[in-house]
């Protein structure tokens, strides 16, 4: 399996795709645990920006929530609906 | 209790008619309260020609119905209803519409209220704004 990582709205435009796939072999040889660990990775240095909102498999969490194989991760900007 | 992402145009007078004849609930209702949100053809000084709406497939209906259910615990409601545009909107057009209905009208006020609210703090939907002088994402909820 894998982590599917999502990104959304502005974010989504400024990394210029809309998602990345972290391998089980990241969690497993020990470089990921937590949600902040998978932004780390997949940005290449570029720091979370501030606001940024995270989700686990559709619920929100903080950025230091712990992942597993097989988990959905989201980053996205503060919700502006209604 | 239905919720509704609609990519297309939607009636919200005539979704919150049909919703209450397909409720089953005739004789029981002595209030409903109905917001409806519509876009402005202005935001902060500028004037907007339309405005693209994205929301995170999944996460928004889960939190549309999360409130929902927290809704009917909160307060004695007898049913509810939301409809919310999703992609490109334009100005007059409805964005979203929250019905409500109970036996008496508090009920209706205050869980209608809520739901508005809570939809605008929690609801994973994003909105992009064609300006005169470019695209823009919105930043801040009013």
């Amino acid at each position: 399996m894998a982590i599917q990582v999502k990104y959304f709205a502005s974010l989504k435009e400024r990394l210029g795709r809309d998602a990345d796939e972290v391998s089980a072999e990241a969690i497993s040889n020990g470089k990921i645990s937590t949600v902040e660990d998978i932004w780390n990775m997949v940005v290449n240095g570029e720091s979370m920006p501030v606001n940024t909102l995270c989700a686990i498999n559709l619920e929100y969490v903080k950025p230091d929530a712990a992942v597993k194989d097989g988990d959905e991760v989201a980053f996205f900007p503060p919700v502006t609906g209604g | 209790m239905k919720i509704l992402i609609s990519k297309t145009f939607f009636d919200p007078w005539q979704a919150v008619e049909a919703y209450q004849e397909s409720m089953g609930k005739s004789g029981q209702y002595g209030g409903t309260a109905v917001f409806v949100g519509t876009m402005r053809d202005f935001n902060e000084g500028e004037d907007v020609k339309d405005m693209e709406l994205e929301h995170y497939p999944g996460m928004t209906e889960k939190y549309l119905e999360e409130i929902s259910r927290q809704a009917e615990d909160k307060w004695p409601i007898l049913d509810s209803l939301i409809i919310h545009r999703v992609g490109k909107i334009l100005p007059d057009e409805p964005i979203v519409v929250v019905a409500v209905w109970s036996a008496h009208r508090a009920a209706a006020f205050d869980a209608c209220q809520f739901l508005i609210d809570e939809l605008k703090s929690k609801a994973p939907f994003w909105k992009k704004e064609t300006l005169e002088s470019g695209s823009k994402w919105v930043e801040h909820n009013t």
